[in-house]
């Protein structure tokens, strides 16, 4: 073995140590990753139970997906809560990061104050916005909504409103994150450019757009990549918001990733949970394919 | 792989046996709730005491996961001895292979027939029982004494018929000027046994059936279902005692004293009379067209197949130990479920007490219903209650759209 080695050219040794090294994370990968996938990949063809063995059902799975009318509305609830989210976090992450920027008194502490809610865990938090949207008198938000003279609403408990009233509290939870990140980018674009700005006398809002916006691209790539990929896989705040968590009413508020905790370990059908599985995984292959080449065409 | 995870199990056990020959553990796993935790630490407690060669270790996991633990480990050869398994689930669980049958010499089906309620023999496969339960559940009406009291009634006389549970509810429920509940005529909640009164008392009160003898053909979807299902939702829609989901869980808004009737099942009890200061009696679930009615289900104990040897014989020894009389007596003192001999239940203190009386009573006309995937038909329950309260369908239209979802679903199931 020694001798085989030390027959090795230079560059042969260090390919040699090379993939020696790197066989480490790729068999770590091989195992935690890639072979759960293929084995997902291989159950969602079968009809298993957990119970018994598995039987091989072709596309089956796949078929009934198309004609699965709970599918396509969790498949629709779960792009919702992605084109509602983000555009909505971000703006207020921006505004918040923006004036807190400029807020020299108790900056720290009031930065804090937005910071809370990200450290706070979702299952308490879900918890007492459940009971926040409760009706008057038992429910505070319904409680203020009658005590300035608005109508009492039904929240959760509405089909129509349920998904807002989920999303909101994980909007506000990840706020003080982005808020942090914002203000770090914001921080790091010189001062320079705003006293030369000053200089030419450029509005305020004219600054904004054609100076800090565009310098803020990096960090606003990654805030979205990240707030995207949490609200794509949305499950605490539905899961513990919801009855039985079931992200009702009516499947209202239930997103995929839901919708296959629920198929494989409430009604115990695996293949039909990692079929569904394999949808969410392409469709997350796409999105990131897609900012990917966005990033890149900077 | 397989066999490598074998070779290294057999190695784990192998150990420590080496040098403990006599003393045997055993496993013992059912899902978390506090007076049936409690109530099974006593009895390992005694049994230990009667054994002092047999250690029981006792695993609970929340409900929520106990099912999928348990799926996913027997099968393993990683789960307990003896495992506590609701009665819906025996069907999968012997389709797999899970449980092993109880041994005739030691546990005589004959004797079980004649010393366990009735509803105990579903779990009698080809003539071997694959379990046995130390308690069965009923159903029975619980109702707030103060509340009754204020509006005329005497409280040790609460209503009987539905009629009377109707007109009693419009009497106490409160709202303040602006129409904000304050204190509900009766429960209404998903998280309650709403589901299993409709299916099961309800529908046979007003003259239906909810499914064909065999259960596997729903037939709720009859004007007698529906009746069945105006009778129970008029409480949130037309009569306006309650509003569906106030204070989230029925038992939650009974409990605050915020409620005038909560019809569940005899585990509440526990939980009920824990609360300080609420002024609580029980009645049996009322009667409608003359007719009595009630729900009853169980969770059994059965072995696992995996178990062997000095184990085997040990959980044969725990189980039968857990279904003895004494240990049903303990089981209703702590956890207020029903013994399921009725040489235990009909005692004259059990059946005239003023609690479990009620309970016991309901065990005569009692059904349990043959579920296929219990969570999955609950669960339709829930989206049929929604869609008369907020998907703007009317009771026949929910019935008819729930019928056709229950019957797909139990047609997969016998389908495979």
């Amino acid at each position: 073995m020694k001798h085989l080695y030390n027959r090795l050219s230079f560059q042969q040794k260090k390919a040699y140590w090379a993939w020696l090294f790197l066989a480490v994370p790729i068999l770590f990968f091989a195992a935690v990753r890639f072979y759960p996938t293929i084995n997902a990949a291989m159950i969602s063809f079968t009809d298993w139970n957990l119970l018994t063995e598995g039987k091989w059902v072709g596309l089956a799975n796949y078929e009934r997906m198309f004609t699965d009318k709970v599918f396509w509305k969790v498949f629709a609830n779960t792009f919702l809560y992605l084109i509602v989210g983000l555009p909505v976090s971000l703006t207020l992450a921006f505004v918040v990061a923006y004036y807190l920027d400029q807020v020299r008194f108790m900056h720290g502490f009031i930065r804090s104050l937005y910071f809370i809610p990200y450290l706070t865990t979702a299952v308490a938090m879900a918890w007492v916005w459940r009971w926040g949207y409760q009706p008057a008198p038992m429910g505070v938000i319904n409680q203020i909504l009658s005590s300035i003279g608005m109508p009492q609403q039904p929240f959760l408990r509405s089909p129509n409103q349920a998904l807002y009233a989920v999303l909101a509290p994980a909007i506000w939870a990840g706020l003080g994150f982005q808020v942090i990140i914002f203000m770090a980018g914001l921080r790091a674009i010189p001062e320079t450019y705003y006293e030369a700005a000053r200089i030419d006398g450029i509005g305020k809002l004219a600054t904004l757009w054609e100076i800090t916006l565009p310098l803020l691209r990096p960090t606003l790539v990654f805030i979205v990549v990240l707030t995207s990929i949490g609200l794509l896989r949305i499950f605490d705040q539905v899961y513990n918001m919801t009855v039985d968590g079931q992200g009702g009413p009516l499947n209202a508020t239930r997103p995929l990733v839901l919708n296959i905790y629920n198929t494989a370990f409430k009604d115990f059908d695996m293949g039909y949970a990692t079929a569904q599985t394999m949808v969410l995984f392409l469709v997350l292959l796409i999105i990131t394919l897609i900012q990917l080449r966005l990033m890149r065409s900077k | 792989m397989k066999q490598l995870s074998g070779l290294l199990l057999t190695t784990a056990l192998a150990l420590p046996l080496a040098g403990t020959a006599q003393a045997v553990e055993i496993e013992y796993w059912q899902y978390h709730f506090a007076e049936r935790v409690e109530a099974m630490d006593q009895l390992i407690a005694r049994f230990q005491d009667e054994n002092p060669d047999i250690t029981v270790k006792h695993t609970t996991f929340p409900y929520a996961q106990y099912q999928a633990k348990v799926a996913a480990a027997v099968p393993a050869g990683e789960g307990p001895d003896v495992v506590q398994l609701y009665y819906g689930w025996l069907r999968d669980y012997n389709k797999a292979g899970l449980l092993a049958p109880l041994p005739a010499d030691e546990f005589d089906p004959a004797t079980i027939d004649a010393e366990f309620f009735p509803i105990v023999q579903s779990m009698k496969v080809d003539g071997a029982y694959y379990g046995l339960p130390t308690a069965v559940r009923t159903m029975a009406m619980f109702y707030n004494k103060d509340l009754l009291a204020e509006v005329g009634y005497d409280p040790e006389t609460p209503p009987t018929t539905l009629d009377e549970v109707v007109e009693a509810t419009q009497k106490i429920v409160k709202r303040d000027e602006a129409g904000n509940l304050l204190v509900a005529g009766i429960t209404a909640a998903p998280v309650s046994q709403d589901a299993h009164w409709w299916r099961e008392v309800l529908v046979r009160q007003f003259g239906g059936q909810s499914y064909s003898e065999d259960y596997r053909t729903v037939t709720y979807n009859s004007p007698e279902g529906a009746a069945a299902l105006q009778a129970i939702s008029q409480f949130f829609t037309d009569l306006d005692v309650v509003d569906y989901g106030f204070m989230d869980e029925a038992q939650a808004s009974f409990a605050a004293g915020k409620a005038g009737f909560l019809m569940d099942g005899s585990f509440r009890i526990g939980a009920v009379s824990r609360v300080e200061g609420l002024n609580w009696g029980v009645a049996p679930l009322p009667t409608h067209n003359g007719i009595e009615g009630n729900y009853s289900s169980y969770w059994l104990n059965g072995i696992s197949s995996q178990t062997t040897g000095e184990e085997l014989a040990a959980a044969q020894k725990f189980l039968k130990f857990i279904t003895s009389p004494d240990s049903m007596q303990l089981w209703l003192d702590v956890v207020g479920e029903l013994p399921a001999r009725p040489s235990v239940a009909m005692t004259d203190a059990n059946a005239s007490h003023p609690v479990y009386g009620p309970f016991i009573a309901g065990l005569a006309h009692a059904h349990a219903t043959d579920f296929v995937n219990e969570a999955a038909q609950r669960q339709i329950w829930l989206d049929m209650i929604d869609m008369i309260d907020v998907g703007g369908m009317s009771v026949e239209e929910a019935l008819a759209a729930s019928a056709e979802a229950e019957q797909a679903l139990i047609d997969r199931y016998y389908a495979e």
